[in-house]
């Protein structure tokens, strides 16, 4: 129990999946404009990763690792992603309307995302169980969902605050994720994962 | 290698079998005049307008949230699309004109200051200090820097005018455009 719990704390902060690995960054740089959107991108990909995560544990350990057919992981990955989330948007548009609502806009975009495919081949680099997978999973999106909305927070107070003429709009976004990056270093020594 | 043709392939026909199933089995009908003014959006979902896609723009429309003239890249052939649709009066001046615009000087109450001359970024603007300017067009570019920078409003953008170098056929079964006649007579006079 502890041991899943300092997973998920690990994967969340420690070793934070936009921040620490870089990954997502364009929804992290796209959709952090206003907090509204914020929060309904990171449930959204929070959904996906632990489904796809899931998905990919299967493709790996019942198609691709019996038929030895490593080489395909990444064009096989991105399939089962693809065609997850064009499945998940039909059935939540037609059984959850208001879901819909607020995840529909957000789910095509998923799939593009790299965060969603570097954490199934991160899962398979690191030989983690089904379990272990799922957490770590849900863990990152954790971590995703969290420093989106932080970031969409900031630059909510940033379009307010009088930014020299040079690093309006982009540039001073760009700055503050560094910044933001730099903060988020010093949760290395938490744990040891 | 067989192996990987095969499976990929089982793996790609699986998929495509149910998501065939699942868009008939989850279709949803949507209301006529959604679709019918999303049908004609440009579907790009680029979000200029501010809500989150096309389909999101048009359900704006259908309520009368939103204006006909919210979509920046359809332009004007969208706006009156969409109005003539929605059954809803136009104001056309919210669009931005898909006329080629260059600039041209007012030579009454130009200064002189040179103001024009250094923002503009293709040297179009010719004079100098204390002299009335003067805009050569082929240069310019309608870029509309000029027309933000003049102190006295002297420069402004003005449509391309019609000469003997720029006149074109008009194309059959349309109207040519109704300066394009007597302007090309006044220079053909002059």
């Amino acid at each position: 129990m502890n041991e899943w719990l300092m997973l998920l704390l690990g994967t969340a902060l420690v070793n934070n999946v936009v921040l620490v690995k870089f990954l997502g960054l364009c929804p992290f740089m796209g959709v952090s404009r206003k907090i509204d959107s914020a929060v309904g991108m990171g449930l959204a990909t929070t959904f996906v990763l632990v489904l796809t995560s899931g998905l990919t544990w299967a493709l790996e350990h019942w198609l691709l690792v019996p038929l030895e057919l490593g080489y395909l992981r990444i064009l096989g990955f991105i399939l089962v992603i693809a065609a997850t989330v064009q499945f998940v948007e039909m059935a939540v548009k037609k059984n959850a309307p208001q879901l819909y609502q607020v995840l529909g806009i957000y789910l095509p975009l998923i799939t593009t995302n790299c965060a969603v495919l570097g954490v199934a081949l991160l899962n398979i680099q690191e030989g983690a169980g089904f379990v272990t997978s799922v957490l770590f999973a849900l863990g990152s999106a954790a971590g995703f969902t969290m420093v989106l909305i932080m970031f969409a927070g900031l630059r909510e107070r940033l379009a307010l605050g009088r930014v020299p003429a040079a690093f309006a709009g982009a540039p001073i976004g760009f700055v503050t994720a560094g910044l933001l990056s730099l903060a988020f270093m010093g949760f290395a020594g938490l744990t040891n994962h | 290698m067989l192996s990987a043709i095969l499976s990929l392939s089982l793996l790609g026909v699986c998929f495509g079998l149910i998501l065939g199933v699942a868009a008939r089995s989850f279709r949803v009908e949507s209301s006529g005049i959604e679709a019918e003014l999303e049908a004609l959006m440009p579907g790009t979902n680029c979000g200029q307008c501010g809500y989150p896609g096309c389909a999101g723009a048009a359900s704006a429309l259908a309520k009368g949230e939103a204006a006909p003239t919210c979509c920046p890249p359809g332009g004007k052939a969208l706006a009156e699309a969409l109005a003539a649709r929605l059954g809803v009066a136009l104001d056309a001046s919210a669009v931005a004109d898909d006329v080629p615009m260059v600039a041209a000087v007012t030579e009454e109450i130009c200064i002189g200051c040179t103001k024009c001359f250094k923002a503009c970024p293709t040297d179009a603007v010719i004079g100098s200090v204390k002299q009335i300017h003067a805009v050569i067009r082929e240069a310019c570019t309608g870029c509309a820097k000029c027309e933000h920078i003049c102190p006295t409003g002297a420069i402004t953008l003005t449509p391309v005018p019609v000469t003997l170098q720029t006149w074109v056929w008009p194309k059959p079964g349309r109207q040519p455009a109704p300066a394009a006649l007597p302007a090309a007579a006044s220079i053909a006079n002059a």
